[in-house]
């Protein structure tokens, strides 16, 4: 720790950090644009200028840009010296030449980081008299706004864009004042992490198009802290809500997972929560038609069927905890099911087993970022875990580390340290069936079958570790990849190892679970990280239950009076001939789902659930970190959280020990106390009861308006708001608010001078670092089982001459189940095709054929990539055919195009 | 003078055009590579370029012996290293590289081959203007060539040392020259300049050491190896040491380029090389190296053209080529054009460089035409106070922007408030 | 030549993957290649900008943001011939305007435009390192200097055959 003296005063400062980042973390304000705390510094818009002064007889000072100036112990500078105001000034000044000044009818107004540093610097009269130069703006797609026409040309975006998220398609054009930020022509934004940008620019350049198409200032919304659910990484999240309807999802910052970037899924994937088909009300079939009923009625029939015999509750990998955790009590632990239909199940549950018993740190995304050397094995992360695949990417940043500190240059000088590692070797290793985004940075990629590559994987462990099994039967190639990855690996300090379940292969899983513990035998300080599939797999894989197999098995002998699914798609989870001899076996169907699903049409008793952003609830993520979301929207009668409906139907249906919790913290103590390895959720978050200065905390921003004023052709008077049990926060502006506050009890960020995202300096401990208030949520995995080799090879994978081996190619947009739903991503899911490495006799590249894929018989057009093994067929999961999510053979029957 | 006295240009002009290989050697070329590889260590070529005392002659005269010293010595044969020669001369009113490159590329060549040398890189890169198209033919001609003989290649002269040379055309941008910027285009980027540290030396081209150098020193280390530090010392008349190639433009009578003794007087450059003004014209100021440097007002005439002489004056020595302002051409015309092209040539990545610039040039552009108003000087002012120093923007582009708008805001203040009050340009723009 | 061809020709793409394979990076060779791209068709169309952006390993936005920054790069036709008329200070003082303003009488466009016969574009130029020789100007890949109203608008009709 160094000592700075910034305007007399004496202020903590890292040594590994530049002034700015030490002034605004003592407080200060100091306006800047093109630093930002995850890109780092270039020194481009020079609004951080201070005064820095050799030492106290020094009484002239030179202008420095803090950003740019490392600390030192005893630096001295003045934030407040006249010349360096008078430049902060200018600075803002020359931004607004051509800005031009339409902060009322523009959607960052409000949160606007360039309203908020002209504020600051007090620039507030304009000189310039001379034309405003104009731009076209571009259609960026679905998700974001283009409004070139303010852009202050501080290019973030560009470096977010390209240089940290690795997209191609945005480039700064032009030079000097003629700059464009844009793409080489019109069309989607094609990176995974285009949504940042809303976040990225410090102005309306880019902004969030489905919100702005339901625009409302962010004063005007109610903020709650959420986790995304889209997949298994669980990113930390804001839900912005008004009017009953979710508007926005903004970046929650979590220092080890997701830090200040989201996936695109999870930014535009809430667009489901407003679709017009959701069932907003219990239905019941009559006469084969279901018709609305109220809650009470529902209760009596949910009542009626459970006495025809046993209730099973199937549960489901994209609901909360607490809502399976219902569900199990509801129908006993014997009779819960986890919703996943084996092998998915046996190696959902797999993953806690191996992750315990391998000698490894499982790691966060954040810790993953610090590898220097990483395994893919097997799995398309960028993918099935997009945010992951980003932390994967940012392993290169750190390959240039060692040459910035030989020429003794700050890591946080980026563009500088990006360049000393132009010749750093990359840390990526990537052995998968199909190709990557993370293939053009990878030091070495290699495409295989799965069997293959756990294979390959098998005999990595043995090269770094000979009491590991060796791979019998190697190819000469395969045995020297072999040895140099297992060469590299166990050259690394930090080696990382990546798989998962993409291909619902133990062997990959086992492989690497051998990998792993080999390097940590080797001396190496080596992490493990499997990814499993849905927001929620990790928390049922340790809550546990019974394959759907056992759940055809009961039905089949009869054992089931009433079969009661939760949040569950069974047609995606089982083929269309399973299913309906499930259905057929099973007197009674009660479904509780927020969306309306297939099987949800095939309910006797539908029960409408709350979504995400109507509910509080726990996720555990892809690495057992559980995580809490909390309501943005006070969920409207007679839609309630399954755990609710779940909890009246036992009251209802008279159950032994039915329940009779009345708020979320109720349910969590009860799941605390009956499902052990769950126990620690019920710290990813205080409970309702927390209070701050004996308040509750408000979830809406202090100068909220048109609370009334929205409703005003019914009643102009305010309305008592409903305050939810389930959370610690008020339904208004009225409540406590500090930046001390818990990470995971975060609704918005704002302090006061700094109204945008930017604001979140405030919230941090240090720069980058943990919150101040304690980061939100809790690990409940830590390794503590024996370990042993895993010694279940698999044979070589050979390609059959008449059959090819179907591998899921999940798609970024188009596959996860809810997120499809969201217009905005449905826009970007292209329609399914089937890849193939080979192209069997008489078929072309274009060409229509048809094949049985579980159960079903489809079309689909061929598009030939010679990059895939040979006998390696690829095709998106659900998309063709519904129930398609696992590896199968296929063979392929003839031409289809007349 | 004799060819000894100006050794730059001593081959240059001749009737038949640049010299070959051939002629080059027997005119005394060659001798230098031949010194310096076989019988000299780099580092004792290093010493020799420090002690002659050669400073840089691309405008900011870093010495150039000591520039070198900074590149890493380090197993030499395991490091990629650079070499680069900064011929994008596109500095207003300055012309010495151009004549450098076009009458004697081999000059260049053994000078870079020596440059290597002594820093023990194996690429030379020649960094051309893209307008330069009879240099570009005749540098790839000398290059293919000096190749062919051996001078170029693996092993030259048996030595063991490998050197080959590549020349990129430019893409055409002023910042170019900056020879961060330099760096960054060679890499196929938009020619933005890089902080420092890593200074190129340590961290250039891919990251690898690199040195810059401009033509004109390059272009004197043939020289100063071939005849020692004590006699190129001794050509300066002044403090510095060598020749310099001056130059005059404007309404001087024989506008040209010369080589003579580093320190020449103004005066002696103005009246006796180029001939004095033309009749009906006379001297007002006069910018003494090139557009970004600071005017000089027709009374400082009697300067050394050294670099302490006219920094002592208020200027800088920059490329040593001046631009001469006469009195029927409108100063604040000549202004406007100045800061036109620096506006322009923005490279567009600091604030108050691509704003600000534009800004002064519209400022000037509507006092020039009769609309400007009292306190556009005072907006002048500020630019010219608050982008002037170094360190307030990226690179040293708009402080050389800010050097003749500086200067001259005090040298022709009547002239700024006379347009302004008679809202009309009291000259016309050109007499 | 101002209207480009769909593709470039083999022998062009060649060249241009020789250069890339030349450099430290293939990117490296980005203004190298436009420029025999535009050497041969007089500009960049955008097709021919994809498909050199494609043998450069780089994205379209990529190249083009390189393309779009330098100023001897064309990205819209320009006429068979360019000429490029300094513009900065010594042939300023030396009375370019006037030359510049009798080549746009004589040629019927301003600065940035091209004859609508496509014969001439007239450019605005930096410095050409001509200044001795004052005003100045690039005529394809010639200079001529000490050019006054006369001399240039004599060049100017040189270039367009039959004169009009
Ligand atoms: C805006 C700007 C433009 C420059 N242009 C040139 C140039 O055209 N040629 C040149 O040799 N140096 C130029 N320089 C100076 C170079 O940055 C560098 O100092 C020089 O090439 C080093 O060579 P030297 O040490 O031999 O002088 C420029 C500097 C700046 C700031
Ligand atoms: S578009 Fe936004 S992020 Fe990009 S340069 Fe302009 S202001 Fe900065
Ligand atoms: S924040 Fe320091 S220069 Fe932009």
């Amino acid at each position: 720790m160094a000592t700075i003296l910034i305007d007399g005063r004496a202020c903590p400062a890292r040594t590994d950090e530049n002034l700015l980042q030490a002034c605004l973390e003592a407080g200060a304000d100091l306006p800047y644009f093109c630093w930002h705390p995850e890109l780092g510094s270039v020194g481009a818009c020079r609004q951080c200028a201070v005064k820095q002064f050799s030492g106290p007889d020094d009484k002239t000072g030179r202008i420095v840009m803090a950003c740019m100036t490392p600390v030192t112990d005893g630096a001295i500078l003045s934030i407040d010296d006249p010349l360096a105001r008078e430049f902060r000034a200018g600075v803002v000044e020359w931004l607004m030449i051509n800005h031009p000044h339409d902060c009322p009818v523009c959607p960052e107004g409000g949160e606007c980081h360039l309203q908020d540093m002209t504020v600051m610097t007090g620039h507030a009269r304009r000189r310039y008299r001379f034309a405003k130069r104009t731009h076209r703006n571009q259609d960026l797609g679905p998700f974001i706004n283009h409004e070139m026409n303010r852009c202050i040309g501080c290019y973030r975006c560009v470096r977010f864009y390209r240089d940290y998220a690795g997209g191609e398609d945005l480039a700064a054009f032009g030079a000097h004042d003629d700059l464009y930020f844009g793409r080489y022509e019109d069309g989607a934004l094609e990176n995974a992490f285009s949504g940042n940008l809303a976040e990225i620019c410090p102005t309306g350049v880019f902004t969030d198009k489905p919100f702005s198409a339901v625009y409302s200032r962010k004063w005007d919304m109610r903020g709650a802290p959420s986790v995304c659910a889209h997949c298994a990484v669980g990113c930390n999240t804001i839900v912005n809500a008004r009017q009953g309807s979710v508007r926005r999802v903004l970046n929650r910052y979590h220092d080890a997972v997701n830090r200040y970037v989201l996936c695109d899924r999870g930014r535009f994937g809430h667009g489901f929560t407003t679709m017009s088909t959701r069932p907003r009300a219990p239905t019941m079939r009559q006469d084969g038609l279901p018709v609305p009923v109220s809650i009470a009625t529902a209760l009596d029939r949910f009542a009626a069927m459970a006495a025809d015999g046993p209730v099973v509750g199937i549960g489901s990998t994209r609901a909360s905890l607490e809502a399976n955790f219902a569900l199990r009590a509801l129908a006993g632990p014997a009779r819960f099911s986890t919703g996943l239909a084996q092998p998915e199940h046996d190696l959902t549950l797999l993953v806690p087993a191996l992750l315990r018993a391998t000698p490894a740190r499982n790691p966060s995304l954040h810790d993953m970022e610090a590898a220097d050397a990483v395994l893919v094995l097997g799995e398309d992360v960028c993918v099935t875990a997009p945010r992951l695949g980003l932390a994967l990417r940012q392993t290169l940043r750190r390959a240039a580390y060692p040459a910035a500190d030989a020429a003794k240059v700050p890591r946080w000088m980026d563009a500088a340290v990006r360049m000393l590692g132009t010749d750093a070797p990359s840390p990526l290793l990537v052995l998968t069936p199909a190709p990557t985004d993370l293939d053009p940075i990878a030091a070495t990629t290699h495409r295989a079958a799965p069997d293959d590559l756990a294979r390959l994987g098998f005999a990595i462990a043995h090269r770094i570790d000979g009491t590991a099994p060796d791979a019998p039967d190697l190819s000469e190639p395969e045995t020297r990849l072999a040895g140099s990855i297992a060469a590299t690996l166990r050259a690394a300090r930090r080696p990382l190892v990546v798989t998962g379940l993409h291909h619902a292969s133990a062997a990959l899983l086992h492989a690497a679970a051998n990998i792993a513990a080999a390097l940590h035998a080797a001396g190496t300080d080596p992490a493990l990280s499997l990814v499993v599939p849905d927001g929620n797999s990790m928390g049922m894989a340790l809550m546990g239950g019974l394959p759907l197999d056992a759940v055809r098995a009961m039905a089949r002998e009869g054992e089931i009076g009433t079969l009661v699914v939760m949040e569950n798609d069974l047609t995606r989870r089982l083929d269309a001939a399973a299913l309906d001899d499930l259905l057929s076996a099973v007197p009674h169907l009660v479904v509780i789902d927020h969306i309306a699903t297939p099987l949800a049409h095939r309910a006797d008793l539908l029960l409408p659930a709350t979504a995400f952003a109507e509910s509080g609830g726990t996720l555990v993520n892809t690495e057992g970190r559980a995580q809490r979301f909390l309501p943005a929207l006070a969920a409207e009668l007679p839609l309630q959280e399954s755990w609710r409906w779940l909890q009246q139907c036992a009251q209802a249906a008279g159950t032994a020990n039915a329940p009779d919790w009345t708020d979320l913290d109720q349910v969590i103590a009860a799941m605390a106390r009956e499902v052990p390895a769950l126990a620690g959720a019920a710290d990813a978050a205080p409970n309702a009861d927390y209070r701050l200065d004996g308040r509750r905390l408000r979830s809406e921003p202090s100068r909220i308006s048109g609370r009334t004023a929205v409703r005003a052709n019914i009643s102009v008077h305010d309305r008592p708001l409903p305050q939810s049990p389930d959370t610690p926060f008020s339904p208004s502006m009225e409540g406590a608010y500090a930046t001390a506050m818990p990470g995971a009890l975060i609704p918005f960020y704002q302090v006061p001078g700094w109204n945008s995202v930017q604001s979140l300096n405030r919230f941090q401990q240090e720069i980058g670092g943990p919150m101040r208030g304690g980061d939100a949520g809790t690990r409940l995995l830590d390794h503590d089982r024996p370990h042993d080799w895993h010694r279940d090879i698999p044979a070589p994978f050979t390609p059959a001459p008449d059959a090819f081996l179907l591998l899921p190619a999940p798609r970024l947009f188009g596959t996860e189940e809810l997120s499809t739903l969201s217009p905005p991503i449905a826009a970007r899911a292209t329609p399914a095709t089937l890849r193939l490495g080979t192209l069997p006799p008489g078929l072309q590249d274009g060409d229509t054929v048809r094949f049985t894929l579980a159960g079903e018989r489809i079309a689909l057009p061929i598009r030939h990539d010679p990059t895939l093994p040979p006998g390696i067929a690829l095709c998106p999961p659900h998309m063709a055919a519904r129930a398609f999510a696992t590896p199968v053979r296929i063979r392929l029957h003839g031409n289809d195009t007349p | 003078m004799t060819a000894s006295e100006r050794p730059l240009t001593a081959m240059i002009g001749l009737p038949d055009g640049p010299p070959d290989c051939a002629a080059y050697g027997r005119a005394g070329g060659w001798q230098a590579v031949r010194r310096a590889l076989r019988d000299m260590t780099p580092d004792a070529v290093i010493d020799l370029v420090t002690a002659s005392k050669l400073r840089g002659r691309g405008g900011a005269g870093f010495g150039t012996g000591q520039k070198w010293s900074f590149v890493p010595k380090d197993p030499a044969a395991t490091r990629r290293k650079y070499l680069i020669a900064n011929a994008d001369e596109m500095e207003p009113g300055t012309f010495k590289d151009r004549l450098l490159l076009e009458g004697n590329p081999l000059q260049l060549i053994e000078g870079m081959i020596v440059a290597g040398y002594a820093i023990q890189a194996g690429h030379g890169v020649i960094f051309l203007r893209g307008e330069y198209h009879l240099a570009l033919d005749r540098l790839n001609q000398a290059i293919a060539e000096a190749h062919e003989v051996g001078w170029l290649g693996d092993n030259i002269l048996g030595s063991g040392f490998g050197f080959e040379i590549h020349v990129h055309a430019s893409g055409g941008r002023y910042i170019c020259g900056e020879e961060t910027a330099l760096l960054t285009a060679l890499e196929g980027r938009r020619a933005q300049p890089r902080s420092k540290p890593p200074f190129p030396q340590v961290g250039g081209l891919w990251g690898a050491p690199s040195v810059v150098n401009n033509v004109e020193t390059l272009c004197n280390l043939p020289h100063i190896v071939t005849n020692g530090a004590d006699w190129f010392r001794a050509l300066g008349i002044g403090p510095d040491s060598g020749t310099k190639i001056y130059g005059v433009s404007g309404r001087v009578r024989r506008p040209g380029a010369w080589e003579l003794p580093m320190g020449t007087p103004l005066r002696e450059i103005v009246e006796h090389h180029a001939g004095g003004l033309r009749d009906g014209y006379r001297l007002r100021a006069l910018l003494p190296g090139g557009a970004s440097t600071a005017f000089l007002d027709a009374g400082q005439i009697d300067v050394a053209m050294e670099y302490g002489a006219v920094e002592k004056a208020g200027s800088r020595l920059g490329t040593g080529l001046a631009i001469l302002l006469d009195d029927r051409t409108c100063p604040v015309g000549m202004l406007h054009n100045l800061e036109h092209f620096f506006a322009q040539e923005s490279c567009g990545w600091c604030t108050p460089c691509r704003d600000g610039l534009p800004w002064v040039e519209r400022l000037l552009q509507a006092i020039e035409s009769g609309t400007g108003q009292p306190d556009d000087l005072d907006r002048l002012h500020d630019h010219a106070r608050l982008l002037g120093p170094m360190g307030r923007t990226f690179c040293a582009h708009a402080p050389g922007a800010m050097a003749p708008l500086a200067s001259g805001l005090n040298l022709f203040r009547e002239d700024f408030e006379a347009h302004i009050r008679q809202r009309r340009c009291p000259l016309h723009a050109t007499a | 030549m101002s209207t480009a061809d769909p593709t470039l020709p083999p022998e062009l793409r060649d060249r241009i993957t020789g250069l890339a394979r030349a450099e430290h990076r293939p990117r490296a060779a980005a203004i190298s290649a436009l420029t025999l791209v535009q050497d041969q068709f007089g500009w960049v169309s955008d097709p021919h900008l994809a498909e050199t952006a494609s043998l450069l390993g780089m994205s379209p936005a990529d190249l083009d943001g390189i393309a779009t920054y330098f100023n001897l790069i064309f990205r819209r036709p320009v006429g068979r011939h360019v000429i490029m008329l300094c513009d900065s200070v010594s042939c300023w003082i030396m009375g370019r305007d006037a030359v510049c303003a009798r080549l746009q009488a004589r040629l019927g466009i301003r600065p940035g435009e091209t004859t609508p016969d496509g014969a001439v574009t007239l450019l605005p130029i930096v410095c050409l390192g001509h200044c001795d020789h004052a005003p100045a100007m690039l005529v394809d890949r010639t200079l001529h200097g000490d050019l006054d109203a006369e001399t240039a608008e004599r060049l100017a009709d040189t270039l367009r055959t039959p004169a009009p």
